[in-house]
């Protein structure tokens, strides 16, 4: 995809001035933090589990090469082929040849953000293949000139039912509806036929299960069943760093990710998928591909970033920010938004890509709490802005002020002159009342709140009057 | 018991009697309170932004002044949370001033959190006709566990009484730097916590960091509320000089 994060201010004027996605931000900030509390209420082992999570995905992620290796011996062995990509060009490239070579015209897809990074959709169709979006949210999206997502799990949050119902009607052709049921009845009649005419069937991955092969599928609409199991060719795209060691620790971080994620005991789905139909059995696909793809995450082993790859990709760290509940995921301006996007954007994609985004964190490490797999959010967002620093990124006047400010606040006797005249200075702005409306040193603040006025002497010099009395 | 107290940068420029206050409850709960003359800024801005070299030179300035203090207070989670939970990664390549800073962090307390759980102050001198309301800032409350030490100092003062805050625990939307850089964002989210407070209907609005206290009486005065008093926390415990 496209990467539009240099773009964040702009986009972020645009979001606040936008009523009715801030009316539907405020909607789903509620359903997604409370719900999440009320289930974690009846895990009294949530917390040991977090740490149980922590080190399965360190387990891993200390060995990944090893793992990877584990799981594609087994997956081999099981029938299934399994491919390496670089990068998104490396995986559409893969695709298109696997769908080539099985004569395939038609691609149904299960979520995968993956292909978003890859941008699959935009190379399948300019290669003749027509890609079918089955998640309700993402189908919401395709048949809205490709919007992209906005969250990682629920794609289309940003968008009420009125407007999905003015987006059917127009793109169905058919009477308005907006009872969720029957517009939900209208998206399935429309899929159905694509689910039993597709050749291939597309998905992302969970988790691969290094000891069996396997990839876990989460879901809660049904549609990756279908997807992985009506066309005859199945492709897994799933980032490399998915792997985890064995079954039982699935069920481990099973435990987490529903209700995480949702707010949900278990999820309504939970596929484990195994190699390619054998002789004996009825049904199941006839080819299964793995795509397990680095797009930038190799580079992060053995890198203070390491602990972002433990990411299962939950999205309790966005459903919980106050940034991202205020701005919603498109300000972004890539694939993944909220906190785990400020650290992955720059990071994959480069960090004078994204220059904002590390520094759109209030560090409330209301994120880092959430983690089901204690990710040190802030951290490492705050280790991009040293980065940033260190390779000479930031404004010259930022790193001037700074700089100034440093200095001066290391020599005591300029300090204390300084603040002294600084504060009778804002005190005069405030012109007798208690607050300043206007501040032309930071504007920004001025423009949505006033400025509490200072007293008008500093502490330290009414604390030397007080020693001297 | 020899306290130091770091007053932070903050409440040196814009609301002394905090700091005041601060030493008022330290006296209160029988410490010697030890005001090193030069103190200015703990850091915090500069490791926020990413400048580290700008951080270390005040860390170090910060733990040679504290050195011979047997507790270091600080009226505010965040700047203390700088310290306790911070200094020791400005210095993760430099193992003796890593060292001396484990040795700061170790006895450097947070006001509310100090004068319960070490200094065990039992009355408190202030006295509140009204309701508060309490928010719990984002460091105090995640880096250092400050959430009950507050209430329990505000729960023995006359005449208050505490109302709890629908959403205390999310952010105020200041975050230092974050409120101007991005001072639309910040704004909007401070508008949220406003409409909290107000929906909590208490006299005043009681919190533990200068910095979230000056967002959100920057935003309910620009929102027109006048009415509703915004007062730190050791203001309120320590009441009037």
């Amino acid at each position: 995809m496209e990467v539009r994060s240099m773009h964040f201010k702009a986009r972020v004027a645009e979001k606040l001035n936008d009523p009715v996605l801030q009316g539907n931000l405020r909607l789903s900030k509620g359903k997604f933090v409370d719900k999440r509390a009320e289930s974690i209420r009846e895990l009294p082992e949530f917390e040991a589990t977090r740490d149980a999570a922590e080190a399965i995905r360190n387990r891993a992620l200390r060995d990944l090469d090893l793992w990877l290796e584990e799981f594609e011996r087994k997956a081999t062995a099981r029938g299934g082929s399994v491919l390496w990509a670089r990068d998104g060009d490396e995986v559409c490239r893969l695709v298109i040849d696997i769908a080539r070579r099985h004569g395939v015209r038609k691609i149904t897809k299960s979520k995968s953000m993956l292909s978003e990074e890859a941008g699959l959709n935009q190379a399948l169709e300019a290669a003749g293949i027509q890609p079918v979006e089955t998640d309700l949210g993402e189908y919401i999206l395709q048949i809205n000139d490709n919007e992209p997502p906005s969250h990682i799990i629920a794609p289309v949050v940003h968008k009420s039912k009125e407007e999905v119902a003015d987006l059917f009607a127009r793109v169905h052709r058919k009477p308005r509806k907006t009872d969720i049921n029957e517009m939900t009845r209208e998206a399935r009649e429309i899929l159905r036929p694509h689910f039993l005419s597709a050749e291939m069937g597309l998905s992302g991955g969970n988790f691969l299960i290094a000891e069996t092969g396997s990839v876990a599928v989460v879901t809660n609409e049904g549609n990756g069943r279908m997807v992985t199991s009506l066309p005859k060719v199945h492709v897994v795209i799933t980032g490399v760093e998915k792997v985890i060691p064995t079954l039982e620790d699935l069920c481990t971080l099973m435990r987490l990710l529903p209700r995480s994620a949702t707010g949900q005991s278990i999820t309504n789905y939970i596929s484990v998928l195994t190699g390619r139909k054998r002789p004996e059995e009825l049904d199941g696909v006839e080819h299964m591909y793995f795509i397990l793809v680095d797009n930038g995450r190799v580079g992060l082993l053995g890198s203070e970033f390491q602990d972002m790859l433990r990411c299962i990709r939950c999205g309790a760290c966005m459903n919980h920010c106050p940034v991202y509940q205020t701005i919603g995921g498109h300000a972004y301006g890539w694939v993944y938004p909220g906190p785990m996007g400020s650290v992955l954007t720059p990071l994959y994609t480069g960090l004078d890509q994204a220059l904002d985004l590390p520094h759109a964190a209030t560090l409330c490490n209301q994120c880092g709490v959430v983690c089901p797999v204690k990710i040190p959010l802030p951290d490492l967002l705050r280790k991009l802005r040293e980065k940033q620093v260190e390779e000479g990124m930031r404004p010259w006047f930022e790193r001037v002020a700074l700089r100034m400010w440093a200095w001066v606040a290391t020599q005591p006797w300029l300090y204390a002159l300084g603040t002294k005249f600084a504060v009778r200075y804002l005190r005069w702005l405030a012109g007798g009342s208690d607050r300043i409306r206007v501040l032309a040193a930071a504007p920004s603040w001025t423009e949505g709140r006033d400025f509490p006025a200072p007293e008008g002497r500093t502490f330290r010099e009414l604390y030397s009057e007080r020693q001297r009395r | 018991m020899r306290v130091g107290l770091f007053v932070t940068c903050l409440v040196d420029l814009i609301r002394p009697r905090i700091g005041f206050a601060a030493l008022r409850l330290l006296e209160a709960a029988g410490c010697q309170v030890i005001v090193p003359a030069a103190q200015t800024c703990c850091g915090q801005p500069g490791y926020n932004s990413g400048d580290r070299s700008a951080t270390r030179a005040l860390a170090l300035k910060l733990i040679d002044e504290f050195a011979d203090c047997e507790y270091v207070v600080l009226p505010s989670g965040s700047c203390a949370g700088m310290i306790r939970e911070h200094y020791a990664d400005v210095f993760r390549d430099d193992a003796a001033n890593g060292q001396r800073a484990a040795a700061l962090a170790a006895k450097t307390y947070e006001l509310t959190d100090f004068l319960v759980n070490v200094a065990k102050l039992d009355r408190v001198p202030g006295r509140f006709e009204g309701s508060v309301t309490y928010h719990d800032s984002c460091s105090g409350l995640r880096e250092l566990g400050v959430k009950g030490q507050p209430r329990a100092l505000l729960s023995k003062v006359p005449g208050l009484r505490l109302t709890e805050l629908n959403g205390a625990e999310e952010c105020c939307g200041f975050g230092g730097a974050f409120s101007v850089k991005f001072g639309d964002i910040s704004a909007r989210i401070a508008e949220r916590k406003c409409g909290n407070i107000q929906a909590s209907g208490a006299d005043a609005i009681v919190g533990g960091d200068l910095g979230c206290l000056l967002n959100i009486e920057g935003k309910l005065r620009r929102m027109g509320d006048d009415r509703t008093r915004v007062l730190h926390v050791s203001e309120v415990l320590a009441g009037n000089d």
